[in-house]
């Protein structure tokens, strides 16, 4: 096999014209996807809040609806972003061949990537905005505060969108990313304190938690979300920005493999 | 080259290796401004691995390639501002219409969306698209789109355009038009480096052209040159029952004789002596005629099928 390029990506403002490219193209489609990144949450946060939170006393001293709140707006930004990052970038680098047609003008590889890692957190704050306008609308908010989440969003995004192009890197065809979204980020999510406290969980997989890095996003929205300042800021934050930077490393020296040798 | 400062694309004894194959070998050619080169080879000859070298898409494990005066791949992303690509497999970005797909195209070369705006219409003009400007892709047929891919290589109005295979899988009428504009392109002073395994597609457009077979060169001239270099003056292909009888007769008067199927290939310098031994043969059928291009292709590569 050919060896790997282990040099690192060399970033340039080259990727705005990628990322304006993803723009244009939803904003052809943008009617029915921000319909569906409204109406999506808004159903899943009235029938698990109201509904299952009907059932239950207070999570953590608030009511279930406002705890799932800002858990779902952390799994909204890495579902999109991951979404984002694998099904669609894969039609765009292996279906539509896109990605070669903008490298054979004067772009490389590494501003593609970084194109697609910006437009995967722009998805995620846009569901995440979606979700933000849902949970204030139903009064779940306290404070100015809240407003971080959304910056938290974009962060939580381009942690994922890096994950997200090692898959693609990697991928034979979509049924790939199949397997990633079943094994790892659904699994992920019921550890993460997403629907229920950590507390909740055995020891050792509290532990195992503490190394995903969902837990962290959803570590630094709940108390934002609340009208608190999260505890250990600096170590939630450097572990999503850990997770995002390795993971967009390994994929460019993946995608170098792929497609340029 | 001695007249380097005149040459687009410089090409000096490059090797790229893939898994220990060497897909090319030892490869050097040069590109003068205004020429239109072919790189003939069958399937697998390393045609498109040297194109992708060219546009320091890929890296080469030996050699030197100098780009419109830039070395490549060092500076490959400044040469491909002034390069135009138009791949073998369609890359049309299928969520857009034609207008949209060369604007947002003008973008990745810095163009902004006034100028592409401006140049637009005579691209349009020039692939004979003006009707389609807000046309989605999926109604393109392969003609048109194939033309668009042209437009969009032009978008930079580049010094030397790269097509790979530009006309493969198209009918004939969509593929004389592509024909067509390519030689306008040449008189308006563009350099082009064409591969094709079409022979008539080079015999017409290129001005030089290399034959390349496993990562080498086996030769290189000008359409008429290799013609006359390499193969005799004329061919007569005879094909009907008692073919191959004859075809050892055919042998004293050919100065090479082939069999492949059903037909026999004679190359000669002087067919006359060959028809009059077809005269007392009229179950034979056959085809007299000037010797081309694809007979030297022939005669260089083999007439062994690759896939």
């Amino acid at each position: 096999m050919q060896s790997y390029d282990w040099s690192l990506p060399k970033l340039s403002l080259r990727f705005i014209p990628v990322w304006q490219r993803m723009f244009l193209v939803w904003k052809k489609l943008a009617v029915s996807s921000v319909l569906g990144n409204i109406a999506d949450p808004m159903i899943a946060l009235v029938a698990f809040g109201y509904g299952l939170g009907a059932l239950l006393p207070e999570v953590e001293g608030v009511k279930y609806i406002v705890f799932l709140a800002s858990g779902y707006v952390c799994t909204s930004a890495m579902n999109a972003a991951t979404f984002e990052a694998t099904y669609s970038a894969f039609s765009r680098m292996q279906m539509q061949r896109t990605w070669e047609g903008i490298m054979n003008a004067p772009v490389q590889l590494e501003d593609v990537m970084l194109g697609e890692a910006v437009w995967c957190a722009t998805k995620s704050l846009m569901s995440g905005v979606a979700i933000f306008v849902v949970i204030v609308a139903l009064g779940l908010v306290e404070g100015a505060l809240a407003l971080w989440v959304l910056p938290l969003v974009v962060l939580t995004g381009l942690c994922f969108a890096g994950l997200g192009l090692v898959l693609n890197a990697l991928a034979k065809g979509y049924d790939f990313f199949t397997y990633y979204f079943t094994v790892v980020l659904t699994p992920m999510t019921f550890v993460s304190g997403v629907f229920f406290p950590l507390a909740q969980l055995p020891g050792w997989l509290q532990t195992l938690a503490h190394c995903l890095p969902l837990t962290h996003a959803v570590l630094l929205a709940r108390p934002l979300m609340q009208g608190r300042v999260p505890e250990n800021i600096a170590l939630h934050l450097g572990v999503l920005v850990a997770y995002g930077l390795v993971g967009f490393y390994v994929a460019v020296v993946l995608t170098r493999r792929r497609l340029l040798s | 080259m001695s007249d380097g400062a005149a040459s687009v694309l410089e090409v000096n004894n490059l090797v790229k290796r893939y898994a220990g194959e060497t897909v090319v070998a030892g490869l050097s050619f040069s590109i003068a401004r205004g020429e239109c080169f072919g790189l003939l080879g069958p399937n697998g000859a390393g045609k498109t691995t040297t194109l992708r070298a060219c546009l320091g898409v890929i890296a080469p494990d030996e050699g030197s390639i100098s780009l419109v005066g830039e070395p490549v791949p060092l500076r490959a992303r400044e040469a491909r501002l002034r390069v135009g690509v138009c791949p073998q497999q369609d890359n049309l970005d299928p969520d857009f219409t034609v207008f949209e797909n060369l604007v947002v195209y003008a973008r990745y070369f810095g163009i902004t969306d006034a100028d592409a705006r401006a140049r637009i219409p005579g691209l349009l003009e020039f692939s004979s698209l003006e009707t389609k400007r807000d046309a989605r892709i999926q109604t393109l047929s392969g003609g048109m789109k194939r033309r668009l891919t042209l437009a969009r290589a032009l978008i930079n109005d580049p010094d030397i355009l790269f097509l790979d295979e530009p006309t493969t899988g198209l009918d004939p009428q969509a593929r004389h038009l592509i024909w067509e504009r390519l030689r306008e392109l040449l008189k308006r002073g563009k350099t082009l480096l064409l591969t094709t395994h079409f022979m008539e597609e080079a015999e017409r457009l290129c001005t030089r052209l290399a034959v390349i077979d496993h990562g080498k060169k086996i030769a290189e001239g000008t359409p008429r040159e290799l013609i006359e270099t390499h193969i005799e003056r004329e061919v007569l292909e005879v094909y009907g029952d008692g073919v191959a009888a004859w075809s050892k007769l055919a042998k004293h008067h050919a100065a090479r004789v082939e069999l492949s199927g059903e037909t026999v290939f004679c190359y000669t310098q002087d067919a006359h002596p060959l028809l009059a031994t077809l005269e007392g043969a009229p179950q034979l059928r056959f085809l007299r005629r000037p010797a081309n291009l694809e007979d030297v292709f022939i005669k260089l590569t083999g007439r062994d099928l690759r896939d």
